[in-house]
């Protein structure tokens, strides 16, 4: 059985070692500005958190990367390849970027297993048969396999978030995309989902993470990005940022929720 | 400080057992009644006398149509009987109601398109049926031209061409409401995407095009197919008279349709179009595989009342001179041979029933259809 395909790729195929890069990246939502010539290299296999206050921007920016959201100026480099209005190459791109949402976005009428499949069948053009091992692979990994025929709406809300970051992995991304994946969830099962979170990043697997989750962010990661009112205000190792972070703006936000 | 006699700490080591729920709220066929019929005295007054009524309005229809119906004998003796239906007059006139003047002689060719037509809906919409793909196949594809050749006939193959003003009757009715059906969900479909659409020139087509048959009504729409068409089209492109009112059927529907459709997509968050993009999934297979299964299953009820409103408007087409059901039933309840007393309460009972009938059909199996979905995803 030819199962080394489907084993997550570690190394690089482009010759790029930025996976991603925003160049004054500019947003507006109407009049507003909302990214506001954002500047940020991740060189691929880092692990970005990225927080600050609620509006600030984190969840834009992200989205613009796969092109949830649309920029309005500045460049957007994703494994090489500029994120522009080419439908085509768009979703050639966000076939290589997983996201995981807050509200994990489960297909209801889909079975567990079938929402893992979808992708890879009708994306990746990959038989059932290859699809449906592939799947059992990835929800083995997130720990939910005998879940696999349940609908989403049988699962809690940690196992939902997990079979969605199984999802996202079958497409076998290259980069991974967090939007605030604990926010949604109950207290007791916020550790699972972080649990699946670290051990995909112990993996090598570039990652940007838009999350609250101070622990995670010290645990793993390798930058802290902190945003406030559509700007980046500070980058730097968890260790500086937490210790002794240089701005004012990102002092007064790690008093408010390190409590 | 606390006073700990007023409120003493709760400790349960204990875990309590579970009980059975005592008589007065056990769930059982006395309690629904007690508690649905009968709480108060003025709801006790009100169930009696809708009781009443609905049994003295069965006896009203069953003394028609069974005690007193006439079921034998023929036209004398329901001139003599003033009180109950004539079913004998049904009987004489029932191959007239299902064909209309088709000739007696090539009637079996409707019988067989009918019996193949059957076969295959009720092998489609049975869920647990094999190779329903093949069935969808054989549906939508070799009958309709199976169906074609049989009804109208080709000359090559042997089976006189029998033109279209004769037929009538029942099998107008179904050729209407199923071709009605049949191409109103697809277009409908295709009309409410392209009212969501994000091209301006798409959006206002269909835009356009819903609102203008919408706010026309049938009858006008049926009118202009059958009078202005052959004003548009040279003479030899003008279509059959029997195909103008299927195209305004078609046409009038699916804008119903797309209305029906697209209160459908609007229920779907937006977060499945998100989750669909994020994996790289173009927008054909996004609206295939992910947002229309959910919508229209949740406007399986609407979808279904749009049908069941088709099939009785098919009987608007009477107003441009096709022969459907009910026209047959009104020629032959004025049948001067069948004059007598019960004659048009019992034809248009008979219509009434039949109607109810397939409308009824529709309905029950949109509901087990709800039921059968909602098994699906629901925890």
């Amino acid at each position: 059985m030819p199962q080394a395909v489907y084993i997550p790729r570690r190394e690089a195929r482009g010759k790029s070692v930025v996976a991603v890069e925003l160049r004054d990246v500019n947003k507006w939502f109407g009049s507003f500005h909302a990214l506001k010539n954002i500047n940020l290299s991740v060189p691929r296999g880092q692990r970005v958190v990225i927080c600050g206050p609620s509006g600030s921007g984190k969840s834009t920016m992200i989205r613009c990367i796969n092109h949830l959201e649309e920029h309005q100026s500045g460049e957007i480099i994703v494994n090489g390849k500029p994120v522009a209005q080419d439908l085509r190459k768009i979703d050639e791109v966000r076939s290589n970027v997983g996201m995981v949402f807050q509200h994990f976005n489960l297909f209801p009428h889909l079975t567990v297993l079938e929402n893992c499949m979808l992708a890879p069948v009708w994306v990746r053009k990959m038989p059932r048969m290859a699809a449906e091992e592939l799947a059992l692979y990835y929800l083995n990994r997130v720990r939910i396999a005998e879940k696999a025929a349940s609908y989403p709406g049988q699962l809690s809300g940690g196992q939902q978030q997990r079979a969605a970051i199984a999802r996202a992995l079958c497409m076998n991304p290259k980069i991974m995309l967090f939007d605030e994946p604990t926010s949604a969830l109950d207290p007791e099962m916020v550790k699972e989902v972080l649990d699946t979170m670290v051990s995909l990043a112990g993996e090598g697997m570039t990652m940007l993470c838009v999350t609250h989750e101070m622990g995670f962010a010290r645990e793993v990661a390798d930058r802290v990005v902190f945003m406030d009112r559509g700007e980046i205000v500070e980058a730097n190792t968890p260790h500086e940022f937490f210790a002794n972070s240089r701005s004012e703006r990102a002092r007064q936000f790690l008093a408010q929720i390190l409590k | 400080m606390t006073d700990q006699s007023l409120h003493p700490p709760i400790v349960n080591v204990a875990l309590m057992p579970a009980m059975a729920p005592p008589a007065d709220v056990r769930p059982g066929p006395v309690t629904w009644i007690k508690r649905n019929l009968f709480s108060t005295p003025s709801s006790a007054a009100l169930t009696i006398c809708f009781v009443l009524l609905a049994v003295w309005l069965l006896h009203q229809f069953l003394s028609f149509a069974v005690i007193k119906a006439v079921w034998s004998g023929g036209r004398d003796a329901c001139r003599a009987n003033p009180e109950g239906a004539c079913w004998p007059f049904i009987a004489e006139k029932f191959d007239y109601l299902r064909y209309g003047a088709y000739p007696v002689s090539e009637r079996w060719r409707v019988d067989l398109t009918q019996t193949i037509g059957a076969i295959l809906i009720v092998w489609l919409l049975w869920t647990r049926a094999p190779r329903r793909k093949l069935a969808a196949m054989l549906f939508f594809v070799f009958y309709p031209v199976a169906a074609f050749v049989l009804l109208r006939g080709v000359a090559l193959l042997h089976l006189p061409v029998i033109d279209t003003t004769l037929w009538g009757g029942l099998l107008i009715t179904l050729l209407m409401s199923i071709v009605g059906i049949v191409f109103s969900l697809p277009f409908g479909v295709i009309l409410a995407l392209g009212r969501r659409s994000d091209l301006p020139m798409v959006k206002a087509v269909c835009v356009t095009f819903i609102e203008v048959v919408r706010g026309v009504p049938f009858i006008t729409v049926l009118f202009m197919a059958n009078f202005m068409m052959p004003l548009f089209v040279p003479d030899y492109l003008t279509p059959d008279r029997l195909l103008r009112p299927l195209i305004a059927i078609a046409l009038f529907s699916s804008a119903y349709m797309a209305e029906v459709v697209r209160a459908g997509l609007q229920a779907i968050p937006k977060g499945q179009y998100e989750a669909a993009k994020a994996l790289g999934i173009s927008y054909f297979d996004m609206m295939r595989l992910i947002v229309l299964p959910q919508a229209l299953t949740i406007v399986i009820p609407s979808i279904v009342s749009t049908f069941i409103g088709l099939f009785k408007d098919t009987t608007l087409v009477a107003i441009v001179g096709i022969a459907d059901f009910l026209k047959a039933v009104e020629t032959a309840r004025v049948d001067p041979n069948w004059a007598g007393p019960t004659i048009s309460s019992t034809g248009y009972l008979f219509a009434g029933l039949v109607y109810w009938a397939f409308c009824f059909g529709m309905s029950r199996y949109s509901q087990s259809m709800e039921r059968q979905l909602a098994r699906g995803h629901k925890s």
